[in-house]
């Protein structure tokens, strides 16, 4: 008469562990609509034809062809804790447009290259994701949504509600049309085309993503968000983000993203870049949920991402908030260079790996101003055969006098056949400079779940509990409507509303 | 509301429990001593589905109406070696660990609006809502004097040893069991602590409850005056008694009995 039927009690929580943590991915659907997909693989031309295509101005290729040139030159890294698969860059199209054949925005005076009526299966999709494109469904009403699936930018919600305000918020696309100057000025000077071999490959061949402005003075009146969807079959997603908060100004943004299940890899490699001016504030949080691949490791999106920003002005802040769960590869660093006289920055990070997910993730804090502080939380949750890394770099240049940074990065694990580790580096060239770091490594216990058990909380609402508890100094940091979503990705009810 | 028959159990290949009887009816106490290692916590252990152990032989029936000979009528009764831990928790069996554990990250608040929504969900009943469930862990605080600051708290996390025993008859008076078994909960309490503890369980029994306390010494059987007193030795209850049982066992020891029974 054993317990459910199990030999070991070992084996039982090895059971519930893999229960809990069997999530199906549930935004794994496809959309079926005429997409136009160009040529696989990737030469000048192509770049050329990507630049055509968007009706780019010569400075815009110009600065492709550049960073194409340069990474011909270069090799992936291998440093990263995580085995990317080879991926054969010849063998990827780098440009799909599912709003092909539509007519584009003649009846206004915008250049957004949107289409002017939205084909009913991408509204469907994009309702199934939870995403309303029609303003009057927002999700709270007070947030303005990007939609991007694949290669293209369908829809902007709550332009002109936002342009009363000064603020820009459009598709990068839109914007090296109608914004020339501030794209010029601002793209690629935080992630320059060299920075590294991904980095290089997007600024060749980025396709669509957003633009923010914010001007001088201006607390944006909006939650702004984008919401990236990779649907096409052997494409991969380049997309570019760019966030300008000028002085005193201050603005929350979202990210999403999501992908069907698909049994190949599908590339993303992604840049944002923000720049925050002197006293201005940015948020920028993300839940990254694309599709993981399958139970034994097949499939998955491959998340290779460059996130970076700068903290040019004074008195500045910036703050990354992170909940990953999703992607096959994870190698992403959402950094922060605090440039400006006390300027703050904050990286909040959750990352959650299971079954043969591989997740590298982490932050670079370089402290250059005086009297600059940052602070680092990362929380790592891993269960069945996953490695989830946590890698920082914290440096204090010579100049920055009194550079204050505080890090903690502790590990969940769940279960015996996952890994958790921690690469921290610090870098300091300042003898006042004060770099405090923390870390843990932690199992759920038989004995925490029994001890839930006899309280009559089953196992699973027992591990969601404890794993909520822990995340919670993270999941905290997140707007309302992310909050939600993370709650459920993180499989339980958050904690928190009671008491 | 319970009948232990020919109950064994083992931990691994070591067999602990030997053959164990009890019938407990509503409204009772019985305390349970005996050496070191003679299985009073297994007995606890098992009792509410701890996985460690299992279970190779006997019956233990839950809740029902008793017949003449003690017997548990089979109408309403419950087979608790069929059911879940969480299961065996809704039908109103509670355990006072030995060692309550420590659980960062999860405010007591939260984890005892899990366990009470868990409870409510098996009865078919809506979530409590949160005005009167924090009205119910202030009521309940007061059973025990455990100090609200706790409850905001994580769950056993940095307790002393006092505060651990409070805060598990704090969770016994929150879920109103209808069966609790204090396992050693004496243990590592000063006098005074003992008395609220006991002074606690003491204001929770009714009628309706029962109550197994588990023990070396018969200090605080002194506070909580059990009906019965059992020994456990090697597995087995060999003597059964009233409390002044626990009385001859404080003065002279187990080796008295260990004679009784024929052994050296």
């Amino acid at each position: 008469m054993k317990s459910e039927g199990f030999a070991t009690a070992s084996e039982a929580r090895n059971e519930y562990v893999r229960r809990v943590t069997e999530q199906k991915y549930e935004f794994g659907f496809t959309t079926d609509i005429h997409t136009e997909i160009i040529e696989k693989g990737l030469n000048e031309n192509i770049v050329r034809l990507i630049s055509a295509k968007k009706g780019e101005p010569e400075w815009m290729l110009d600065f492709r062809l550049k960073a194409f040139r340069y990474w011909r030159e270069q090799t992936e890294p291998k440093w990263g804790h995580v085995h990317v698969p080879p991926i054969d860059y010849q063998e990827i199209s780098y440009y799909a447009d599912p709003t092909y054949g539509k007519s584009r925005n003649s009846n206004n005076s915008s250049n957004s290259g949107q289409p002017d009526t939205i084909d009913p299966e991408l509204e469907k999709t994009f309702d199934k994701l939870g995403i309303p494109l029609e303003e009057r469904l927002a999700l709270s009403g007070n947030t303005a949504v990007d939609a991007i699936m694949d290669s293209v930018s369908v829809k902007t919600t709550f332009k002109e509600k936002l342009r009363e305000k000064g603020v820009i918020f459009c598709s990068i696309g839109e914007a090296v049309k109608e914004h020339g100057d501030l794209v010029r000025q601002y793209l690629g000077s935080v992630v320059p085309y060299r920075d590294n071999f991904f980095a290089a490959l997007n600024s060749a061949v980025f396709s669509d993503g957003s633009f923010v402005y914010i001007p001088k003075g201006v607390r944006c009146p909006m939650e702004l968000s984008s919401y990236f969807r990779i649907n096409a079959r052997n494409t991969g997603q380049f997309e570019r983000t760019l966030i300008i908060a000028d002085d005193d100004s201050y603005v929350s943004y979202l990210e999403g993203c999501t992908a069907p299940m698909r049994d190949e890899n599908q590339l993303h490699a992604a840049i944002v870049e923000i720049i925050v001016m002197n006293r201005a504030e940015v948020k920028y949080s993300t839940v990254q949920n694309w599709y993981p691949g399958d139970e034994n490791g097949k499939g998955g999106v491959l998340n290779l991402v460059t996130k970076r920003g700068e903290l040019r002005g004074v008195d500045s802040k910036l703050s990354w908030t992170q909940v990953e769960t999703g992607s096959a590869i994870t190698w992403k660093y959402p950094s922060c260079i605090l440039r400006g006289d006390r300027s703050q920055a904050e990286f909040y990070s959750v990352a959650v790996t299971n079954n043969y997910q591989e997740a590298d993730t982490g932050t670079k804090m370089i402290h250059l101003g005086k009297n600059t502080k940052s602070t680092i939380i990362s929380k790592g949750i891993s269960a069945g055969h996953s490695q989830n890394s946590y890698r920082g770099l914290v440096r204090a240049a010579a100049t920055a006098d009194n550079a204050r940074n505080y890090s903690s990065c502790d590990s969940l694990l769940l279960g015996s056949d996952c890994g958790a580790h921690t690469f921290p580096y610090m870098d300091v060239h300042n003898e006042t400079a004060i770099f405090e770091h923390e870390a843990t490594t932690s199992k759920i216990s038989e004995e925490q779940l029994f001890y839930c058990n006899q309280r009559g909380i089953p196992t699973e609402q027992a591990v969601g509990l404890i794993v909520n508890g822990y995340a919670k100094e993270v999941l905290q940091k997140l707007p309302m409507e992310f909050a939600v979503e993370a709650q459920k990705l993180l499989s339980v009810s958050l904690e928190g509303t009671v008491g | 509301m319970l009948e232990v028959k020919n109950l064994h159990a083992r931990i691994g290949e070591k067999e602990i429990l030997k053959g164990i009887n009890l019938v407990i009816n509503d409204g009772e106490t019985h305390a349970i001593m005996g050496p070191n290692g003679s299985g009073k916590s297994t007995l606890s252990a098992v009792l509410v589905g701890n996985p460690q152990y299992e279970v190779t032989e006997g019956e233990v029936w839950f809740n029902g109406k008793h017949s003449a000979d003690g017997r548990l009528l089979p109408e309403g009764r419950k087979n608790l070696l069929e059911m879940k831990p969480e299961d065996r928790a809704h039908e109103g069996i509670f355990l006072s660990f030995q060692y309550p554990v420590e659980i960062p990250g999860v405010s007591m608040t939260n984890f005892m609006k899990a366990a009470i929504n868990e409870k409510r969900k098996y009865q078919g009943l809506e979530p409590m809502n949160a005005a009167e469930f924090l009205k119910l862990m202030r009521e309940k605080r007061k059973v025990v004097e455990l100090d609200s600051k706790l409850s905001n708290r994580s769950v056993n996390e940095g307790f002393s040893g006092g505060e651990k025993k409070r805060n598990e008859i704090f969770q016994m008076a929150m879920l109103e069991p209808k069966l609790s078994i204090l396992d050693e909960t004496d243990s590592g309490l000063d006098v005074d602590a003992m008395r609220i503890v006991a002074e606690g369980v003491n204001k929770l029994q009714t009628p309706e409850t029962s109550c197994i306390v588990i023990t070396h010494y018969d200090r605080l059987l002194e506070m909580i005056r059990p009906q019965y007193v059992h020994v456990l030795y090697q597995g087995r209850i060999v003597k059964t008694g009233g409390p002044e049982l626990a009385v001859l066992i404080q003065e002279h020891g187990y080796d008295w009995i260990k004679e009784e029974i024929g052994e050296e």
